[in-house]
């Protein structure tokens, strides 16, 4: 038996892609597979890591439990889509760099999302608020320390910019 | 002179990708739809003889390619898998097959292997397989192991893999005649890396050239490389094997060859198609390695003082149902157990026990905390019994600054002898008091009894044998661009290796850090190495990289020197140029110099002009000089006597709930002692992580094991890896440099420190609130609960 | 982890919706999909079709009035947690609500989904419960309201039947004089809770709802009975369990510890009020 394939149009990073998916294709599979859009990464795919976390019409939702065939209609933006039009790092990603917000990067993508849309919400958060922000997304390597610095930061060099 | 870099908290080049999501993790090689998937049947039972598999239902399903059992593999791929580190006390060890053969040990054990167009599909055919078993007996937990009612491997008695005993005098002879003895049981835990990212594995074999490539989440890519080549039958030269950026290893990715590192490869030659495997988090759980759990009993006599006279120590290790990684886990416990004390007489004994669950292999600190746990315990019990500061006994046990080398008279898990180079304990204990405020604590607990709250506070003190060898080696080419591009064979997991090992070449060369482009884990690039473990990066590559770049550097200044007409000793290289000290104008770039350094027939640009037959040398002489190579590149390798030992010492304080028993942390506080920093806030990263990590091992993470052998916490719904509203909010750090004599740098390891004091100094902080012998690691708030209801009613 | 194959609509109405549930008993209604596809994902459920409703009209959306809390079936949890106005007709939602998983999963999932999977470790069931709210489910018969006392059934069955779609769930209003407090202890902030209480007071009337030490959520009047051993008088209807996470004697101690906490806390919530 020959899986049916739907039609979908994905609207990612302000781009439209339409593909041809199974009713069964996750989100985070059609994103990196048939989109090529691999900075979506994915950890654990039952919803707590939150490496795959991306923004549905801004909001942070797990692209491994949202299949492709329902993300119509929506906006999506991914990692790749926090980057300044020049190329140049986000206010996110940039303040990642500066406090060594990451080590090995895989659930990186995941945090930057999530900060970005908790950042657009609540601009100039306390230090117990930075903390609440990433409260959802699971890394291994840092310690969360620097992450925390990392919300704080980029709420400063959101205020700048 | 270019402002030196080694030492500066240089940011990470690596970074650029990671944050624009252009990171290349396995899973993202062959993005492409003519890749084929795998997916693995695992067994579902703890122990089980297969009778019988049947696979006729899954080659009808479309979309599958093929389908492999034990019986489909030949030569080489159908003997066990290798026992990786031998060792004469493992008298049983004993290996997996890539897919089990007649029997199978552990729920998880890979039974078949099958690719399809995807791994949708791929799982749909695993659903297909049927299996048919004979049930067996499990044999679940270190009780039950040492029991051996049942055994895992028939042949293997009472299910003991290996007994070890080393000793350094007669221990039962001085505590019989201490003063004081004192005995403790102690149990700690299984748990696991758990990498964000999981093991995975593309292969591509090229037909026209018999040549196969294969991609790894790996820690060792020369070690599957070398495992790849002897399964298939190929040459080394047939097998590349590339490591991408890796989401984390912490050890797991140091055993190989997994079976689908065996297996992809097999499969990508047959089929004429690149495969990929990409373990998913069940598979991590149920088939990548475990670590940790371990029994203990401790005997130690001492004196009035709480200086120990004898430490007679035998432990029970928990292997799992394999032992490819050898005995290196007890081994470390064993020995690194007296961290930085002097234990008078000592004796160990271990036993390394066969349990029908997933095999353990060395997860960050590898049977550190769990050595770490026992003598800090024993330390906590001294000071108990004689009423004095916990901080005084260890004082009084420490070994001296003036007593370095410091030989214990026992044999490390390098096969070397335990030989600490150097440290300094009583400063690193002066720092931690001040930094935990451990002199001031006892007012801060009245004050905080008195608000009806309980706290606790604990300390912990290591020691870590890094860098062991073999070796590490690097390649350092400067470009006729003037680029400088680095290779080192091991591999990186997050630790910044582009950062720092680029830090130390810009140093030592005089280039920009942004001109040196450094790559790890490519064979094609460094066929010599070992591998990431035992926090051995920037002590083994980083010296390896050190005296490669030394090498270069000697070469350009020979050059140089000819090309200036200047003597050697008055050249100086500054953001690569090279010059005569105290005249700019005579200077040559280092592009230049390698265009030099390779004398041309062609010229394929105008740089390359000046180095063609009729532009340059001296026709009186051959055009490579004597002893010269044509290139400016420089080569080493770093091959020490013996491991490094960095050391530190963890304080924590927390606060435990009188009605729901729950656990908090108010403070924590790390002095740290690797040597001379590199990159000091990548060292700090690292601690960062690792007690990140301990918090899990300490309070939040288990292997819940039935006495099936069905591990009922297989995801990260009930595997309790710490989000950041579990870590302490802040950890004070504290850094003392105390160089190692046995490198050039002067650097010790730095990687797994955070995590080693973890269930040690959690169980002290946590006595300490409450009153109660905290001998089982970890506690959760239903542990502690039902401990204060056992002490209730018989107060010790 | 891969779902299994499965047929997929995506109606534009509700009656086509049900048409299709009505004619294949092994569809199942794809709403947040926060618990759904997780077991999709292990296989441990495989329905033949999934009916996504995300795409049907009028869904959506949180009406507030006097009499209380009308949540449609697309809302999300986010939704609700955000109105200000249902938080002030009955501010036991917003109390509940910030403790269900992390705000990334309160962004899809849907607080009417999540009633209906009737999980007894989840906090909205056992607030519908306490509160005597309801939930309306439509099928192609027509739409009636099952009151959620008549709602769960045991362990993660609701009466729902297959061919019907909830298209609503309804939380009556705080009385004026009622209190009412919510908490919960979990191992990690986010995770299912090991018990969780919620209380809701009038004047003598003390009733207290329970998570996670039933296998159905559980409200138990505990009017009469001293604040100090409502806990252990609760205990008689609940059935605290052992699993990897903490003991039955454990969790039972937790009710004890909870339920005066949390009664406290909902009279002082009602004193509040005045």
């Amino acid at each position: 038996m020959t899986e049916e394939l739907h039609p979908v149009r994905l609207v990612v990073n302000e781009t439209a892609y339409d593909i041809r998916v199974p009713a069964r294709r996750l989100l985070s599979d059609a994103l990196r597979q048939d989109l090529g859009l691999t900075g979506t990464h994915v950890g654990c795919e039952h919803g707590v890591c939150g490496a795959c976390t991306i923004l549905v019409d801004g909001k942070p939702m797990r692209s491994c439990l949202l299949f492709a065939v329902s993300a119509v209609g929506v906006e999506i933006t991914t990692v790749e889509g926090l980057t300044n039009a020049d190329g140049s790092l986000g206010p996110v990603q940039q303040a990642f760099a500066e406090c060594h917000g990451l080590q090995c990067g895989f659930c990186t993508p995941g945090f930057l999302t999530t900060i970005t849309a908790g950042l657009r919400d609540n601009p100039d958060p306390t230090h117990d608020e930075a903390r609440e922000m990433i409260a959802g997304n699971l890394c291994r390597c840092t310690g969360y320390q620097n992450i925390v610095k990392a919300v704080e930061r980029a709420a400063v060099l959101g205020a700048e910019s | 002179m270019t402002t030196k870099l080694v030492g500066t908290p240089v940011q990470r080049v690596e970074d650029q990708r990671f944050l624009r999501g252009q990171g290349r993790y396995v899973d993202d090689i062959a993005n492409d739809p003519s890749t084929l998937h795998a997916a693995v049947l695992r067994s579902p039972h703890a122990h089980a003889r297969i009778i019988d598999i049947d696979v006729d239902e899954v080659l009808d399903l479309e979309g599958v390619h093929a389908v492999w059992t034990h019986d489909d593999l030949a030569g080489p791929m159908a003997e066990p898998l290798p026992l990786l580190i031998p060792h004469p006390s493992l008298t049983h060890g004993r290996t997996q097959y890539a897919l089990a053969k007649d029997e199978v040990n552990y729920v998880g054990e890979a039974i078949a292997f099958v690719v399809a167009d995807d791994r949708y599909v791929a799982e749909d055919a695993v659903g297909r397989i049927r299996v048919s078993y004979e049930f067996l007996p499990p044999v679940v937990g270190i009780d039950a192991a040492r029991a051996a009612t049942h055994l895992v491997h028939d042949d293997v008695p009472g299910n003991i893999g290996a007994r070890m005993e080393q000793h350094n005098g007669d221990a039962p002879a001085a505590i019989a005649a201490a003063p004081h003895r004192l005995e403790l049981d102690l149990t700690i835990e299984r748990s696991a890396c758990t990498p964000l990212e999981g093991r995975g594995t593309v292969a591509r074999w090229d037909p026209d050239v018999n040549r196969l490539q294969v991609w790894s989440s790996t820690q060792t890519s020369t070690g599957v490389r070398a495992a790849v080549a002897v399964k298939m039958g190929l040459d080394l030269g047939q097998v590349d094997v590339i490591t991408p950026d890796v989401g984390g290893g912490f050890g797991v990715k140091i055993n190989h060859p997994w079976p689908e590192e065996l297996l992809v490869p097999m499969a990508a030659r047959a089929l004429g198609r690149t495969v990929k495997f990409t373990e998913d988090r069940r598979e991590h759980f149920i088939s990548s390695a475990h670590e940790r759990g371990q029994v203990q009993h401790i005997e130690v006599g001492f004196d009035d003082d709480g200086r120990l006279l004898g430490l007679d120590v035998m432990f029970w290790h928990d292997h799992g149902a394999y032992t490819p990684y050898g005995l290196i886990v007890p081994i470390i416990t064993s020995t690194q157990l007296l961290g930085p004390y002097k234990p008078g007489a000592y004796r160990v004994v271990f036993e390394s026990l066969y349990t029908n669950t997933v095999m353990v292999t060395p997860y960050r600190g590898a049977g550190r905390p769990q050595g770490c746990y026992a003598m800090e315990r024993t330390m906590d019990a001294i000071a108990q019994f004689l009423g004095k500061d916990r901080a005084e006994v260890r004082a009084i046990n420490f070994i001296q600054p003036d007593e370095f080398p410091y030989d214990h008279g026992l044999i490390f898990q390098d096969g070397r002898e335990l030989e600490y180079d150097s440290g300094d304990y009583p400063a690193s204990l002066v720092k931690l008091k001040a930094l935990v405020g451990w002199d001031e604590f006892p007012a801060y607990k009245a004050e905080m009894a008195a608000a009806g709250r309980q706290v606790g506070i604990g300390l912990a003190c290591y020691v870590e044998g890094t860098g062991v060898g073999p070796y590490e080696g690097a390649h350092v080419h400067i470009e006729t661009s003037g680029k400088v591009k680095v290779a080192t064979g091991l591999t990186t997991q997050g630790q910044g290796h582009a950062t720092v090992f680029a830090q130390l070449v810009a140093d030592e060369l005089g280039v920009k850090h942004e001109d040196v482009e450094v790559v790890t884990g490519d064979t094609r690039r460094m066929p010599y190495a070992v591998g990431t473990f035992a926090s051995r990066a920037a002590v083994m590559s980083g010296s390896a990289i050190h005296l490669a770049a030394r090498r270069a550097k000697e070469k350009v200044l020979r050059i140089a020197a000819e090309a200036l007409e200047a003597d050697e000793k008055d050249l100086q290289i500054v953001d690569g140029v090279v010059s005569v000290k105290g005249s700019p104008g005579s200077a040559i770039d280092l592009g230049t110099v390698s265009v030099l350094s390779n004398p041309l027939r062609y010229a394929f640009d105008e740089a390359s002009k000046a180095a063609t037959q009729f532009s340059v040398g001296d026709p009186g002489k051959p055009p490579v000089a004597e002893g010269e190579e044509p290139g400016l590149e420089g080569r080493d390798f770093y091959s020490p006597e013996r491991a490094t030992f960095a050391s530190g010492m963890h304080a924590v304080v927390v606060e435990t709930d009188p009605e729901t028993a729950e656990i908090t942390i108010l403070k924590y506080a790390v002095v740290h002692d690797c040597g001379n920093l590199i990159n000091p806030m990548i060292v700090e990263g690292q601690i960062h992580g690792g007690v990140a990590q301990g918090v899990g091992g300490a309070l939040y993470e288990r292997m819940a094991y039935d006495e099936s052998g069905q591990l009922l916490n297989a995801s990260f719904m009930d595997f309790l890896m710490p989000y950041v509203t579990e870590v302490p909010d802040g950890i004070d750090i504290d850094h003392l440099e105390t160089p190692s004599p046995l490198n050039p740098l002067g650097v010790k390891g730095a990687g797994e420190a955070g995590v080693i004091p973890s269930a040690a100094v959690f169980a002290a902080a946590i006595e300490d609130a409450e009153g109660i012998p905290i001998i089982a690691m970890p506690i959760s708030p239903s542990d502690l609960f039902h401990l204060r209801q056992i002490h209730a009613k018989e107060p010790s | 982890m891969k779902p299994a194959p499965f047929a997929y609509t995506r109606p534009g109405s509700l009656a086509e919706a049900l048409a299709t549930l009505a004619g294949d008993p092994d569809a199942k209604v794809l709403a947040g999909g926060q618990s759904l596809v997780p077991l999709l994902s292990m296989r441990l459920a495989a329905p033949s079709a999934l009916v996504d409703i995300n795409g049907l009209p009028d869904l959506d959306g949180v009406t507030v009035t006097a009499s209380g809390v009308r949540v449609a079936a697309l809302a999300r949890h986010a939704d609700v947690l955000a109105s200000a106005e249902a938080a002030a007709v009955q501010p036991l939602l917003a109390m509940a609500l910030a403790n269900v998983a992390h705000p990334t999963i309160r962004n899809r999932g849907t607080t009417v989904g999540s009633l209906v999977h009737a999980d007894a470790a989840a906090e909205m069931p056992v607030v519908l419960s306490l509160l005597g709210g309801s939930v309306d489910a439509a099928s192609t018969a027509g739409t009636r309201t099952i009151p959620a006392a008549e709602l769960y059934v045991g362990p993660l069955q609701s009466s729902l039947r297959h061919d019907e779609v909830a298209v609503s769930a309804f939380f009556p209003a705080l009385a004026p004089g009622a209190g009412v407090a919510f908490e919960e202890i979990t191992r990690r902030q986010g995770d299912y809770a090991l018990c969780g209480v919620a209380a809701l007071v009038d004047g003598a009337s003390v009733k207290v709802g329970y998570l996670s030490v039933s296998d159905v959520p559980t409200v138990v009047d505990l009017s009469g009975i001293p604040v100090e051993e409502m806990g252990e008088a609760a205990l008689a209807h609940l059935e605290p369990a052992d699993d990897i996470h903490a003991t039955a004697d454990y969790r039972a101690h937790l009710v004890r510890v909870l339920t005066t906490r949390v009664v406290r806390s909902a009279y002082d919530d009602a004193r509040g009020r005045r």
